[in-house]
């Protein structure tokens, strides 16, 4: 029998879970998207023993699961004096997972900005600086957007393993909710309610971050094909 | 010498045209300048001078090096040999032997006086028309963004485009993109513009929009050097053309010493295949 009442009695309990997994997860997706952009930043630096190593790393990260990853820095860490409390290694172990994701996307979203766009701004004497925060970033948006937002929504169900270290995010408050009630259905639907919750948020965020960033090109040809853009003039 | 030039462009000061004047230092100085792609040798022992307010065409058929040539100028393209000089300074390497590349600080302290138009515009998408030609007022010359968008509205208002200013790039035809580039060049007061096919991107019909731009800058003295496959500007508009071909410069003159009184069978045959192509 479905007893959606004990929903509502554990209620407290998987709302501050629920808290705990959009804080790890936000944290996450934030310390990813700044580590995978500066790794992408200095993968583009002529420096081949740099690239190497960020290629290995990079390759790592993707290679093997998160939930190894996770106990590597949260049990072996203690043995090179990396001692951390669960959230915090549930956060940063979310944060270098999502890197390597991050800063494959950044790269591919670095590769497609024309080139003839930073030759302009090269050309009128710009600092490399003021290149990427003006130009460079900006075209970025409109292409890394959409994959940004996915590796969020993954990123999302990712939380459920920090659960395994014992943060008391939504998922350690589910299983402590069926091993107390045994209502395994119930706890297994609930969760699944409140993660598609969650990813339909980020979605939604999403749609609207593309819209904003990409609105100068609503109702218009791509830059640079005259034929198009001369049919309207 | 150059009555050509003179009667298309009566307010160019006379002898302007002619030959270094001694004294003056050229605005564009290339001597034995060599380019490689690998083992393909794109460039070859080029010589050229552009003096103060001149117009220089380079034309010649696809792949005989003009634009690289001209990239070469303000060191988008990397040139191996020879040296390039703009106002006596040398472009993209130091002055000791054996030269070093010059910093990325000191490329933009040169290339801040010599503007770039490209053959697909190259505006910034994201940013309007006037926020295109302001963006570097601010960024590079440092100034405020009131004064910048003033002065970007001038910019603007000279090329024709005052009521386009809140336009986003994707809304304009090619023909007014290439005039917000203009713009965005003029505004920086460059000593010298380097045009690369600018019009090879648009159609037909919008050709002249930009040459009249063009030609309006000419006739207030700018030095251009312009990569064109518009033979009728090179002959109306240029002091000097050049004409190149497998990376070496086979011609050199004045418009009409180099379109009439060539003997140069390459140019000929380039010239012939031009009219047969433009005429019906």
């Amino acid at each position: 029998m479905l007893d959606l009442s004990l929903l509502v009695q554990y209620g407290p309990a998987l709302l501050r879970g629920f808290g705990v997994t959009i804080l790890c997860w936000g944290a996450g997706c934030l310390i990813g998207m700044v580590l995978g952009f500066a790794l992408m930043l200095l993968r583009q630096l002529p420096v081949k023993p740099l690239r190497w190593v960020i290629r290995a790393y990079i390759e790592v990260i993707r290679g093997t699961p998160f939930l190894i990853q996770l106990f590597l820095l949260y049990s072996g860490g203690p043995a090179i004096g990396l001692r951390l409390e669960a959230t915090t290694a549930g956060i940063l172990g979310l944060g270098i997972y999502g890197s390597a994701y991050f800063a494959e996307i950044f790269r591919a979203g670095y590769q497609a900005v024309p080139k003839g766009q930073v030759e302009a701004a090269l050309s009128l004497g710009m600092s490399y600086g003021a290149i990427l925060r003006r130009v460079i970033v900006p075209a970025m948006l409109v292409s890394t957007i959409p994959p940004i937002v996915n590796m969020m929504a993954i990123l999302t169900k990712e939380t459920v393993v920090l659960s395994i270290i014992t943060v008391p995010e939504l998922m350690y408050e589910m299983q402590t909710m069926a091993a107390e009630t045994f209502a395994t259905f119930e706890t297994i639907l609930g969760m699944a309610l409140f993660y598609w919750l969650l990813v339909e948020a980020v979605s939604r965020l999403g749609r609207r971050l593309e819209a904003r960033v990409t609105r100068f090109l609503t109702h218009a040809s791509p830059q640079g094909s005259s034929k198009t853009a001369t049919a309207r003039a | 010498m150059t009555a050509v030039s003179r009667t298309a462009t009566p307010s160019r000061a006379a002898g302007q045209g002619d030959t270094v004047q001694g004294d003056a230092v050229p605005m564009v100085s290339i001597r034995g300048v060599g380019k490689s792609f690998g083992t393909n040798e794109v460039l070859r022992d080029i010589d050229l001078t552009v003096n103060k307010s001149e117009v220089v065409c380079l034309i010649g058929p696809s792949g005989s090096g003009k634009s690289t040539l001209l990239r070469c100028i303000n060191f988008l393209e990397v040139y191996d040999r020879g040296e390039i000089r703009i106002e006596g300074k040398l472009v993209g390497y130091s002055e000791d032997t054996p030269r070093r590349r010059l910093s990325n600080r000191d490329l933009r302290d040169l290339r801040r006086n010599v503007g770039m138009v490209f053959q697909q515009f190259n505006l910034w998408p994201h940013m309007t028309a006037l926020e295109n030609v302001a963006e570097a007022l601010v960024q590079v010359r440092g100034m405020d963004k009131v004064a910048a968008t003033s002065h970007a509205r001038r910019m603007l208002d000279r090329v024709g485009l005052a009521a386009k200013a809140d336009s986003y790039p994707a809304r304009l035809s090619g023909g007014q993109q290439q005039r917000v580039a203009i713009a965005r060049v003029i505004a920086m007061e460059p000593h010298l513009m380097l045009f690369d096919e600018p019009t090879s991107a648009l159609d037909p019909e919008l050709v002249g929009e930009v040459l009249q731009v063009m030609r309006d800058l000419a006739a207030d003295g700018m030095t251009m050097v312009v990569v064109t496959h518009e033979m009728g500007f090179a002959a109306n508009v240029a002091d000097k053309v050049a004409f190149l071909d497998r990376g070496r410069i086979a011609a050199f003159g004045t418009p009409r010493e180099v379109f009439h009184e060539s003997t140069e069978p390459r140019v000929q045959q380039f010239l012939q295949t031009y009219h047969e192509r433009n005429s019906f």
